[in-house]
């Protein structure tokens, strides 16, 4: 029976946070969509082509009513490719979904978050990516199998020849549950260890304004904003930010945020679920140390 | 070598959203060439200067939508393409047929997008061009070079770098970071004058407007989000108190650590 189909990602074998989240939200639309969740994972090296041949067969076969991927860069690399090709719409990013009359409703922020969109998706399958860390994953629930996508052996006109990864330890303020994230408060690039000592010290990754990635301080990988990447973890630290319009589009939907910055007229107080007003180079190691006492205390 | 850029207009970035129906109200608002499409334009100025050959540029758009053709014609686009119409109303896989119908009626060897547009934040219709044209993609791009025949690219993936090589004609989206886009020189702006602008309809492409507009993807509502208050402001002179209650709303409110 036609149910809802998952693409999913897995690292080392295991789903990745990104696609637990994509099948915990599937499982709650299953009730009102009928049918099974059908979770699905092609586990070979990334291929544009390749991998939406392989999904191609597989909604021709199952004929599932809706079609979910994580928000991930190749997740959001397929769907659109995909959805071409069966000649349907996709919602891309999207933050809630649900099953109305007998069509997909979902919502997703708009200029970088200044608006929400509700869309209705017509044609089957309904197509959407689903953004990181905006679906909770249901823990208990057990992990469903995951049908491993044969690879069809065709010819590609784009190879990936290298994949540089990431330093170890390093995450991706995309999928990240908590962002530590300094400005031009911190005078200059050095200052940065400032922000990365907390961030290692706390788990979460490491993010920007712009000015200081056009100051050429740290890599663009790194800037939050409506230019830069929207994220909404649950925890969003910012130091040394003043909260200009396009960094606000970028952060203020992750659940809690903390700012940290001189000038209490700052427009980072504004969307601050707690305000500290003062000086960042005294405040961060402060706060870097409270948290390695309270992580050892455990 | 020849190049076509895909141009979105939209609302400035500093812009206060203010929501008509079940659109955006445009009044009063500044529009600009979406900022991800001036780095994909400024590569596929760097080829031709380098290589020779045509940049094309191509909005789907209502009338004010040529300022931003006007805008890169002046940075050094050399011919123009407008398909007229309310693409506020088309899907992404609207927006992606009347392109790549238009695509076709122009040579090209790559076809450059932005990552995604600002404001749709869709990030959709540069692979689905991609996929109705039948050519490779590759996505989020922060290095290109033009090699014998292929190109060899950098794809900004989490955290990490893919580096993949591919035949053309080729879909880009580019990336901040692939380079850094010029400003229109003064001579640019008076020679743009002269340059025509090649405008169509739908129609003329081809293409029945009930398979373009208010499909696949219907907007049902716009909303503004709920204006934040702000929260407890407190007094950071005494670092450690500070640190202190930031860690306890950190654990018992975020319930972060
Ligand atoms: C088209 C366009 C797109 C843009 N996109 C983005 C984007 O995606 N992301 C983005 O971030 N910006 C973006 N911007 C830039 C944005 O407008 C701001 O210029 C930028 O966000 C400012 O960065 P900042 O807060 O680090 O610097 P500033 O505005 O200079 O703020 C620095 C802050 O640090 C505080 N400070 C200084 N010293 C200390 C100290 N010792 N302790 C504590 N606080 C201190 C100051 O009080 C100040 O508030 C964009 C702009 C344009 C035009
Ligand atoms: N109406 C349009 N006319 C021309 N190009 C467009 C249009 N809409 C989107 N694009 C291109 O597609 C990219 C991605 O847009 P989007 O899928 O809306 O995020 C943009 O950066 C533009 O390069």
């Amino acid at each position: 029976m036609p149910g809802i189909l998952v693409y999913c990602e897995l690292k080392d074998g295991k789903l990745k946070k990104t696609s637990r989240e994509a099948l915990s939200i599937a499982r709650k639309l299953a009730g009102s969509v009928g049918g099974d969740v059908v979770a699905v994972a092609v586990d070979a090296a990334y291929s544009t082509e390749k991998n939406a041949a392989a999904l191609e067969a597989k909604v021709k076969e199952v004929q599932p009513a809706v079609l979910l991927f994580p928000g991930t860069s190749n997740g959001r690399d397929l769907a659109p490719r995909i959805a071409a090709r069966l000649g349907v719409g996709v919602a891309s990013d999207v933050d809630r979904l649900a099953w109305t009359d007998g069509k997909l409703r979902a919502r997703r922020p708009v200029y970088s978050g200044k608006a929400f969109a509700t869309v209705e998706i017509t044609g089957t399958p309904a197509i959407a990516t689903c953004r990181p860390n905006a679906f909770p994953v249901e823990e208990g629930a057990a992990d469903p199998r995951v049908v491993n996508l044969p690879v069809p052996a065709i010819e590609t006109k784009a190879k990936t020849i290298e994949t540089k990864t990431p330093e170890a330890g390093e995450i991706s303020i995309a999928e990240a549950d908590i962002i530590v994230s300094g400005g031009r408060g911190l005078k200059e690039a050095a200052n940065y260890s400032y922000i990365r000592d907390l961030a290692h010290a706390i788990g979460g990754a490491v993010g920007a304004s712009r000015a200081t990635v056009d100051a050429g301080w740290i890599d663009h990988q790194h800037q939050v904003g409506q230019t830069g990447r929207v994220v909404s973890p649950s925890l969003y630290i910012a130091a040394g930010i003043s909260g200009a319009i396009q960094h606000l589009a970028g952060m203020s939907s992750s659940k809690h945020i903390i700012a940290i910055n001189k000038d209490p007229e700052a427009a980072i107080f504004r969307v601050a679920d707690l305000g500290v007003v003062g000086d960042l180079f005294q405040i961060l190691p402060a706060l870097t140390e409270e948290v390695k006492k309270a992580k050892g205390a455990h | 070598m020849n190049s076509v850029v895909c141009i979105s207009h939209v609302p400035d970035t500093e812009a206060r959203i203010k929501v008509a129906g079940k659109g955006v109200d445009e009044t009063g608002l500044k529009f600009i060439v979406s900022p991800y499409d001036e780095y994909a334009l400024e590569e596929a100025i760097r080829i031709k200067d380098a290589k020779g050959g045509d940049v094309t540029v191509l909005t789907f758009g209502p009338d004010r939508a040529a300022q931003a053709l006007r805008e890169c014609l002046a940075r050094g686009a050399t011919k123009a393409i407008h398909i007229k119409g309310d693409a506020s109303t088309a899907d992404a896989l609207g927006i992606a047929k009347v392109l790549a119908a238009a695509i076709k009626t122009v040579p090209h060897d790559l076809v450059f997008f932005g990552k995604q547009g600002v404001g749709t934040d869709n990030g959709l219709v540069g692979p689905m061009v991609a996929e109705l044209l039948g050519y490779p993609q590759v996505n989020v791009v922060t290095k290109l070079e033009v090699g014998e025949g292929k190109i060899t690219v950098h794809r900004e993936i989490e955290a990490a770098e893919e580096i993949i090589e591919s035949s053309m004609p080729a879909v880009i989206t580019a990336q901040k970071g692939l380079n850094e886009p010029r400003y229109a020189s003064l001579k640019g702006i008076m020679a743009a004058k002269k340059v025509p602008i090649d405008t169509k309809s739908v129609a003329d492409l081809g293409l029945q407007d009930a398979d373009i507009f208010h499909q696949r993807v219907v907007m049902v509502s716009l909303e503004l989000p709920p204006e934040k208050s702000g929260g407890r402001k407190i007094d950071g002179s005494d670092p450690v108190a500070a640190a202190k209650e930031i860690l306890k709303y950190i654990r018992e409110e975020a319930k972060a650590l």
